[in-house]
């Protein structure tokens, strides 16, 4: 036995499944996320140092998923779905009611928000799915997989949760067309989802019709419900293209933007920052996606093709839907900017998705070997 | 065909899912071109557009109201001054249930069924934004009661702003006048007077009296601030700062002391004085009685003030001395012979023998003195001194109407006399073209001889009074009367004195003006009709007393004060000037109801003088339990025939 120094050793070790080119990407991003809060909290450390916390936190889930081949990971998608849907029809059933919505369920010891769990579940349940059925996948395990994804969107939608809601939708959506659904059905179910439109905007809460009427025409309730899509509007667009300088932006300083260190948190960064400072943040998140696209191209299994594929593009989702609705292109829905808005639990599962990619990337080798 | 199925082919599964993942990378940069086009949109092509509407939303311009300027009287005494203190503000568009949010608070401060009434009536005139006091003045510990509760009450407030107030209450409601809230007649007003923004913040604006006509001199300049606010309104930090420029201060000609002197004097009478510096028109008192509490009206007054004040029988709200209007009496007779001497109608020593009523030719109605014996042999001097009735019906026959319009509306009858005060009447003075148009009548030579002795058509004020009594006792010299002496500007202290010069020369004959002035000086010397109330004095009085008929008396019928009640009994004047000589004062009294003039309202004109021209200040007078009692004690001291 050969005497090594214990430090390299164990240091190799530990970062033996930590992909350094994501890695890098994610820390540019989570930097710069708590810049942008420490001015959208006036340059008060609180909130800042909590965050540190959360990152930290989800640093190490991350490293823990990151250790684990993605085959046992597989062996869970069961339990945590099934686990995930018992809880979800608890909430539906006994939940606090919190924003008038139903999300939140007591379990004695701490309240848990079943929809997060339900991000990483639902896409894990469905790959296992189709790689279970690999081999013999016809019309109908499309549509068995399709009723795993609609189950739980169903019941998150009526909590009401319209956002978490798109991006489970999303991350289902994109395990089905990457796992090869025809595009004749896709086909089918785009004119099936045109011709229920009617039928499912009566199905909508009052406040999402009026979020959704608002981005037609934020001005016709400049103080009431269209007030966070203009002063979103209003920040970003007097941002200019070198921006206020750092919590110099008057939107953010002085109260008018609403919700600025969580879901319009983009919106402090665009004022301050800049349209060069947006292209800054763009060109990390393509950063990141790209490294996500390049492991996906990579992945050695149908279940991790599908996962990997899942991850990175949920993560841009996220992305799109918030930076779109803070731009006032798409309506508000609670949708955070990942990596960047205040908040654990969302931290958490985003970083567990990257941990899944890096567990991914690092295990093919030792597969093969 | 499943066999086919089973036997996959890994190659070209992974072709196909490559196919799929370029396609999402196409999508994900298609997405991306259009966020990125949205920024481009947003922050290069709108970012003027946006970068005007952070401005707007983080500036706001807020209006510094300035201080309201002082009204001092001509020696410094404070008629009308600020005070800082804390009211209790509503917002109504920021409540769901008002009544409840007062209640609530009705247990924290002392919240009266008047208060609650005001705030009523403020919430119906005003407009849903603005937050309106429910209580002013609050007390130190009411202050620090509700701070230590306000976070129950969104949209309630304590605010510190200065109040106006009156020191000498109802002895001056009537010349001061008060401020009020600016109601939506203000609004317009100020619109059409181009001075809306001026007022931009300001709550209140001078509604009646001196408050009112000197408006534009005491609101002062609205200054500006702009500040950096946030998007609860609440201001971060001062941009720009263009401090208020204080109101004026009026320094008036009126005497406080002098004025407080007469309210006093009028005991529990109601009437009206008005007394002039004859040499320069200063108003120096300026009486209409009953007065009114100027201080309930700031902040609107409650239902139950407002509606005593209206509907008492004395309408203290009425300025007597500005807008009352009523006969001459016998003070027109001075003017009177003045007119027979100048038309050449009366020469000084002619004499009539006056049998105690006057009839015209071929008529057996007969105007009756108001001595039934008659006053003998009279000329012009005894006329004015005995007051002979009989005189005076001949000489205004021989004038005719329109030779006594002439001339009497040189003195100021039947016009404005332009004194600084707004709402004034004019009075009349009749004449032949003014009846035709008002009556579609013509003039009957009876109309003529009642106008003789201030008993016809003819109406004045006791404002227009007092002018022609000072113009009379300047020789005919007219001075604008004016109760602004100077102009202090609010923050430097520069004067402005506005200049004082007559106005007009009447150019009366100095030997004619002698001759009244010395009737008049008998008037207050023993055998005249005001000998009692100035015997003793030290320098001589001009006067005349007057009485205004309140009911007509018929053919045969005689006066008696005691069988009338007491709103029908004649008005008292008295107009007087001294020294007569060198006069330095001179009013006009009206004593509502107070039945002869020597006996009520010369007393009051000795007062005033004895205290403008000796410095005497009148003992504190007891006032007589009520209003009736005082009216008795005069008809005990009234002797019987020293009627006029």
């Amino acid at each position: 036995m050969i005497k090594q120094p214990l430090w390299p050793q164990l240091k190799r070790y530990l970062l033996l499944h930590i992909d350094p080119v994501l890695m890098l990407a994610l820390s540019l991003l989570l930097v710069t996320g708590l810049i942008v809060l420490f001015s959208a909290t006036d340059a008060s450390w609180g909130r800042v140092m909590a965050q540190a916390g959360n990152i930290t936190v989800a640093l190490f889930c991350m490293w823990l998923v990151a250790n684990i081949p993605l085959h046992y990971l597989m062996r869970t998608a069961l339990p945590m779905y099934v686990f995930g849907m018992v809880l979800l029809i608890g909430v539906a059933l006994f939940g606090e009611v919190s924003h008038g919505a139903r999300r939140w369920l007591n379990i004695g010891v701490a309240t848990i928000q079943p929809s997060e769990l339900m991000k990483i579940a639902v896409p894990l349940m469905m790959a296992r799915y189709f790689e279970k059925n690999e081999a013999t996948l016809t019309l109908k395990n499309y549509f068995f997989a399709a009723l795993l994804l609609l189950l739980p969107v169903a019941l998150i939608a009526r909590q009401p949760d319209l956002g978490t809601a798109v991006l489970i939708s999303a991350s289902g959506f994109y395990v089905l067309f990457l796992a090869g659904l025809s595009w004749r059905v896709m086909g089918a179910l785009f004119v099936a989802a045109l011709a229920s439109a009617p039928v499912l905007w009566s199905m909508l809460h009052d406040y999402q019709k009026h979020r959704i009427m608002m981005l037609l025409d934020p001005s016709q309730d400049a103080l009431g419900k269209g007030y966070h899509t203009i002063q979103g509007m209003i920040a970003v667009g007097s941002g200019g293209f070198l921006g206020k300088g750092f919590l110099n932006g008057t939107q953010t300083h002085l109260d008018f933007l609403p919700e600025r260190t969580t879901d319009f948190i983009f919106a402090v960064f665009s004022e301050e920052f800049g349209l060069l400072g947006n292209l800054i943040l763009l060109g990390m998140f393509i950063f990141i996606i790209g490294r996500g696209f390049v492991i996906t191209a990579n992945a050695s299994t149908y279940f991790t093709r599908l996962m990997a594929g899942s991850v990175t593009l949920t993560f841009f989702t996220y992305a799109f839907v918030n930076m779109g609705m803070v731009s006032g292109i798409l309506p508000v829905v609670g949708v955070p900017l990942p990596l960047v808005s205040y908040g654990g639990t969302s931290m958490v599962t985003l970083l567990l998705g990257f941990g899944m990619l890096m567990s991914i990337h690092t295990h093919k080798t030792l597969v093969q070997t | 065909m499943k066999r086919r199925v089973e036997l996959k082919n890994n190659q070209r599964e992974i072709y196909y899912f490559r196919l799929r993942l370029a396609l999402s990378i196409g999508f994900v940069l298609v997405l991306l071109f259009l966020l990125l086009s949205r920024f481009i949109y947003l922050q290069i092509i709108k970012h003027a557009h946006y970068q005007t509407l952070a401005e707007n939303n983080r500036i706001s311009v807020v209006p510094i109201v300035p201080n309201r300027g002082l009204i001092l009287d001509r020696n410094g005494v404070i008629l009308a001054h600020n005070y800082s203190g804390y009211t209790l503000e509503i917002t109504p568009s920021k409540m769901t249930d008002l009544d409840s949010t007062i209640d609530q608070l009705a247990q924290l401060i002392d919240i009266q069924i008047k208060d609650r009434k005001r705030f009523k009536k403020l919430l119906a005139e005003s407009h849903n934004f603005e937050s309106l006091p429910i209580r002013n003045q609050l007390t130190d510990d009411e202050v620090a009661r509700f701070a230590a509760q306000s976070y129950r009450f969104p949209g309630v407030e304590v605010k510190a702003r200065l109040f106006r107030e009156y020191p000498y209450n109802e002895k001056t409601s009537h010349l001061i006048g008060y401020i009020g809230r600016i109601n939506d007649t203000d609004i317009q007003q100020l619109e059409d007077d181009d001075s809306a923004s001026n007022y931009r913040g300001s709550d209140y604006i001078g509604k009646t009296g001196l408050e009112q006509s000197y408006e534009s001199e005491l609101h002062g300049t609205t200054g500006v601030q702009q500040m950096e606010v946030d998007a609860g309104g609440r201001g971060v930090r001062v941009l720009s700062h263009t401090p208020p420029v204080s109101g004026n201060t009026l320094v008036l000609s009126l005497d406080a002391k002098l004025q407080e002197i007469a309210d006093n004097a009028f005991g529990n009478y109601r009437g009206a004085l008005v007394a002039i510096d004859p040499n320069n028109g200063e108003v120096l008192a300026f009486i209409s009685r009953p007065g009114y509490d100027p201080n309930l009206f700031i902040d609107g007054i409650d239902e139950d003030s407002w509606t005593e004040l209206n509907n008492s029988p004395d309408v203290p709200l009425n300025n007597r001395a500005l807008r009352g209007q009523y006969p001459m009496g016998s003070t027109i007779k001075p003017f009177m012979a003045l007119a027979g001497l100048y038309y050449g109608k009366r020469a000084p020593s002619y004499t009539i023998s006056d049998p105690g009523y006057y009839a015209l030719a071929g008529s057996s109605h007969h105007y009756r003195d108001w001595k039934k014996e008659g006053h003998g042999m009279v000329d012009m001097f005894k006329s004015i001194v005995v007051s002979c009735d009989t005189y005076y019906y001949g000489l205004a026959v021989e004038l005719g109407i329109d030779n006594m319009y002439n001339f009497l509306s040189q003195f100021g009858f039947g016009k404005l006399t332009g004194i600084d005060l707004e709402g004034e009447t004019s009075g009349l003075m009749p004449s032949q073209e003014w009846k035709m148009k008002r009556y579609k009548q013509k003039w009957y030579a009876g109309d003529t001889v009642s106008a003789g002795i201030g008993q016809g058509y003819d109406l004045t004020t006791p404002m227009q009074l007092a002018f022609a009594t000072a113009i009379l006792a300047n020789n005919g010299i007219g001075y604008r009367p004016h109760l602004v002496r100077q102009i202090r500007h609010g923050d430097s202290n520069d004067t402005v004195v506005p200049e004082v010069k007559p106005e007009f020369n009447l150019n009366l004959n100095p030997e004619h003006v002698a001759l009244i002035k010395s009737a008049m000086v008998a008037v207050t010397q023993p055998g005249g009709t005001a000998a009692q109330a100035s015997a003793g004095a030290p320098y001589s009085i001009a006067g005349k007393t007057g009485t205004a008929q309140v009911v007509g008396i018929k053919q045969g019928e005689k006066y008696n004060a005691s069988q009338l009640s007491e709103r029908n009994r004649d008005h008292a004047w008295f107009i007087a000037f001294a020294p007569a000589d060198k006069p330095k004062i001179a009013m006009a009294v009206l004593v509502e109801n107070g039945g002869h003039g020597g006996a009520v309202a010369a007393p009051i004109a000795r007062k005033l003088m004895d205290y403008y021209l000796l410095g005497k200040v009148p003992p504190p007078v007891v006032p007589p339990a009520n209003a009736h009692s005082g009216v008795v004690a005069t008809e005990v001291a009234q002797p019987e025939p020293e009627h006029d």
